[in-house]
């Protein structure tokens, strides 16, 4: 059995950033990860690249499950990064707000623990 | 990997190898019968994809279907019943004795049962220059048989302008249609002396090729390709009697064979697919039964057959599911007679039995009109019908079908076999078909199982559809179901409304939402789905339907939510593959000058823009730009925006008119300015072509746009409207003669407006003029048979009013990281880690 990855959780930046209903994207901790601020003030977090053809998922249309994809309309939930319309799925990352700021938990390396990298 | 224990949760380990239709469908018919309990299931697919209707690419191919559209079970279908999907693996060796596959990544999985399902593949003859050494396919060498292929092709028709296509049969002909979409010239080589030799006799494969012919795709048949020509470029293919086709690719479409290689190592039976028995049970080399292993599908033999078609494929699934669940576990398949109904390249054939009278007592009734398209043949012996082929007409192909299925008695006047004597309507058939009788072959749907479920609930076309998948393969039978299940139904039938609803989150047609979104006076998407949602749910697909729709009735006075936009709308721009965006600066009519040119070129220079390219629009396309250069180009260029990203009036295209052309009768330039000055950026259904020419000779193609103008003699100017000439061809329908260019521009604006308050969501001026229909269009527009006339240029001035350019934004960002970079093309604001 390997050694397993534990989150990390990483500040991003400010909630306001992100428009009501759309999508940023973020490089972070070696990834490109999309944030999106859904309506009902949600936040989820998904690889920012559509596993189909590398479009930018933080460029496309959100409800509250799903994001389209701008490029070719692939449909992949917002909780899990499944893949609704037959393609790859990507990585979904839990994603909260704390005092306006969006936190995003993305595994570390392994061994690290969860809360050393944290300061608040 | 250690074997699992057995007695961990009860269940046998059952593995399939291959995902592609009969792989799937088979997993289906065992989870239908409470395999879930029985079984842990692995599958194994070659393909790094879910499983897809392989049938539907011809309709990817030809853009008729997206990729999406042909999935039959996406990635969260295997999540959800809890099976192991190993896609784009494939397994190298079973192990019979050891009971274990072995994947080619080095895996070993063991089975308690195993079901081979490896389907077949492209067959290519062994033809010289077709291969490169040691680099396998040519690289403008393609078979046809999964979804890269299709890609490839799609990928390689843009850049190329000829093709051979190596094969006339079903396979072939839908290539070749497919590949014409893209533009290419296609010529069909086929070895027999005629096309679809399989299924068709030298006749009705005559009639077929006038009609494949009539489509602008060649046919040369009795001709053997022996030689591929070119070395990294193809130049053309040889054939034996020495003549040379000039081509740039070619496709294999030359048959399919059985994907048998790993049973046949495995120590399987194999002849021309696995052999099984008739409870599809696979016969090792001694042949004997193996009571843990199953084929089943295109790789398999059974009693000397194999099949190339989906239903029997179907009727192997249902068999394989009742013996290895214990549902039924005396069940058989004795075979299928194979009925066809197909769709090949636009024209209907459906063949079945044999072609052609066998003993000198066959009864052969045969009606051939090439001229017409129209070939209709039946066999009968003994009173039985053994065969029939029908072509370009399929009204009487189901009775025909169950005839043959059921040997059903036949009418004593043979030619009613083949046309109606003026006694039989259609729905009188549809209730008389007995209920076994196959409605959708593609999926092996029965007219009793359509009823059962219309009587189970489902009361409408489209909930049939879904529930059995009937009409859900090749399409062809879709108003075979809807007639079925409206005679089931007899009258209670809940007509498919979101067939009819303008965006799939609202459950309302145009004009109903247009009048409550008026009425409850709804200013913003999230208004819309709060009010009239099902459970005031949103929904991702429908934003930007509605932010048109809104945009059209309330102008200026909308609330913009800018999530409600399409990416391009919000940057006013044109996304491209790579997440970069083109920019297209305004050049009215056409027109332009050395002032714009030289800045346009100074723009490219400063922000090293990767391509500069001439649009179909006459204008000049910026391409590859990066978002968070887009206030920075906008602004050098100052210049409006072109809208070459939206749904929306687009450009005007012009000649050159009556200032310099020796043949103008009109001044076209000035009059295209006019109206795109006018109307520029008008939120429209879909985007709007509108084209200006100066005389008959139309070089700006004005009878094939959305609104075209042509000028007359005598002064006068024609509008031509619902033309096209991109993925759909059609050349416009007259609207209006009228005098000046004043009213040119007038009706223009008011077609433009009924239109926009008229259209579907999406619905080109090439589908919206037919089916609402130019007697109707022009009665409304030019004799105001309404009365609305004044209304609707009303509400066109308006929008006209409310233009705003939308690159202004470059110095007044709409919000928030407007045009922040969302891909990984250069360094993204870096957050440091805390």
């Amino acid at each position: 059995m390997s050694t397993q990855a534990v989150d990390v959780e990483h500040v991003l930046g400010r909630l306001s950033e992100i428009p009501l209903g759309e999508g940023r994207a973020y490089a972070v901790a070696g990834r490109q990860v999309a944030v999106f601020r859904l309506r009902d003030g949600t936040v989820r977090a998904l690889d920012a690249v559509c596993p189909h053809r590398g479009g930018p998922l933080a460029d496309g249309q959100t409800d509250a499950d799903v994001v389209v994809c701008p490029l070719h309309a692939h449909v992949f939930d917002l909780r899990t990064g499944a893949c609704r319309s037959g393609s790859g799925d990507v990585r979904s990352y839990p994603a909260r707000v704390e005092g306006g700021q969006v936190v995003v938990a993305l595994p570390g390396p392994p061994g690290t623990s969860g809360s050393a990298d944290r300061t608040g | 990997m250690a074997r699992r224990a057995r007695d961990d949760d009860g269940r046998r380990d059952l593995v399939v190898v291959g995902n592609g239709m009969a792989g799937a469908r088979t997993v289906e018919e065992i989870l239908e019968r409470g395999g879930a309990e029985q079984f842990r299931i692995t599958m194994f697919g070659e393909e790094p994809y879910g499983n897809y209707n392989r049938i539907m690419l011809s309709h990817v191919l030809a853009g008729l279907e997206s990729e999406d559209a042909i999935f039959l079970n996406s990635m969260a279908w295997y999540r959800e019943n809890a099976i192991t999907l190993h896609a784009g693996v494939r397994v190298g060796r079973i192990d019979r004795h050891a009971r274990t596959v072995r994947a080619t990544d080095g895996s070993r999985t063991p089975y308690d049962a195993l079901v081979i399902a490896t389907g077949s593949s492209a067959f290519v003859p062994d033809i010289p220059g077709m291969r490169t050494v040691g680099r396998g396919f040519h690289q403008g060498v393609f078979r046809f048989r999964t979804l890269d292929d299709t890609r490839a092709m799609i990928r390689y028709a843009r850049t190329h302008e000829r093709a051979v296509v190596i094969g006339g049969g079903l396979l072939g002909l839908e290539a070749a249609r497919g590949l014409q979409t893209h533009g290419v010239d296609v010529t069909v080589v086929h070895g027999p002396g005629h096309l679809m030799n399989q299924q068709l006799d030298a006749a009705g494969g005559y009639v077929l090729r006038r009609g494949v012919e009539a489509l602008g795709i060649a046919v040369v048949t009795s001709a053997r390709t022996v030689g591929v020509l070119g070395d990294t470029e193809i130049t053309g293919v040889q054939l034996a009697d020495g003549r040379v086709l000039p081509c740039d690719m070619v496709v294999v479409a030359a048959g399919i064979r059985a994907n048998s290689s790993v049973a046949a190592t495995s120590g399987f039976l194999v002849e021309r697919g696995i052999v099984v028995d008739d409870q599809m049970h696979a016969l090792d080399d001694q042949g004997t039964p193996d009571p843990s292993v199953f084929a089943v599908g295109e790789c398999v033999q059974h009693r000397d057959q194999v099949y190339g078609l989906v239903a029997p494929l179907w009727e192997q699934a249902r068999v394989l599911a009742d013996v290895l669940t214990g549902t039924d576990p005396s069940a058989q398949y004795h075979g299928s007679r194979t009925a066809t109904k197909l769709k090949v390249a636009g024209i209907d054939v459906a063949s079945m039995g044999v072609t052609a009278p066998e003993r000198p007592d066959d009864d052969h009734i045969v009606v051939s009109e090439p001229r017409r398209g129209l070939y209709k043949s039946v066999v009968v012996r003994d009173d039985r019908l053994v065969g029939a082929t029908l072509v370009g007409d399929l009204e009487k192909v189901a009775p025909l079908i169950q005839a043959f299925d059921r040997g059903s008695p036949l009418p004593e006047d043979r030619i009613a076999l083949l046309f109606d004597l003026g006694t039989a309507p259609a729905e009188v058939g549809v209730a008389e078909l007995p209920d076994e009788t196959t409605v959708c072959n593609c999926n092996g749907v029965s007219k009793g199982t359509i009823a059962a479920c219309v009587r189970g609930g489902v009361a409408s076309v489209a909930g049939v559809m879904d529930a059995t998948r009937a009409g859900k393969g090749c399409g062809s039978c879709k108003t075979l179901v809807a007639q079925v299940v409206e005679w089931a139904a007899d009258g209670d039938l809940v007509v498919d409304e979101s067939a009819s609803w303008y965006v799939p989150g609202i459950p309302y047609a145009k004009a109903e939402l247009v009048a409550l979104v008026r009425e409850q006076d709804l200013r913003s998407v999230s208004a819309v789905f709060a009010a009239l949602a099902p459970g005031g749910v949103e929904d991702a697909r429908s934003k930007m339907g509605l932010t048109s729709l809104l945009r059209t009735i309330w102008g200026a006075d909308v609330v913009d939510e800018r999530d409600g936009r399409f990416i391009n709308d919000r940057v006013h721009a044109n996304i491209q593959r790579d997440g970069t965006f083109s920019v297209v600066p305004q050049m009215k009519g056409g027109v332009t000058s050395a002032d714009q040119l030289r800045r346009i070129a100074d723009v490219a220079d400063k922000h090293r823009i990767p391509m500069i390219k001439l649009t179909g629009g006459q204008r000049i396309d910026l391409l590859g730009v990066r978002k968070e250069d887009l206030p920075r180009v906008w602004a050098d260029l100052d210049m409006p925006s072109g809208y070459a990203y939206g749904k929306s009036f687009r450009t005007v295209k012009t000649c050159v008119g009556s200032d310099f052309c020796r043949f103008g009768l009109g001044d076209s330039t000035a009059l295209g300015i006019a109206l795109e000055t006018r109307y520029q950026g008008l939120e429209s259904p879909a985007k709007l072509k509108l084209a200006v020419t100066g005389c008959p000779r139309n070089c700006a193609e004005a009878y094939v746009k959305d609104l075209g103008v042509v000028a007359v003699d005598g002064g006068r100017w024609e509008i031509y409207v619902g033309g096209a000439a991109g993925a759909h061809i059609r050349k416009g329908d007259l609207l209006a003669t009228v005098d000046t260019p004043e009213e040119v521009t007038t009706l223009t604006g008011r077609f433009i407006q009924y239109y926009r308050e008229t259209a579907n969501w999406l619905e080109r001026t090439y589908a919206w003029v037919p089916r609402l229909g130019i007697e109707h269009i022009r009665a409304v527009v030019v004799q105001d048979a309404e009365g609305i006339a004044a209304t609707l240029d009303a509400a066109v001035q308006a929008s006209v009013d409310a233009y705003r350019d939308p690159w202004k934004e470059r110095d007044d960002p709409a919000e928030p990281g407007q045009f922040r970079t969302a891909l990984p093309l250069t360094v993204l604001p870096q957050v440091p880690v805390r």
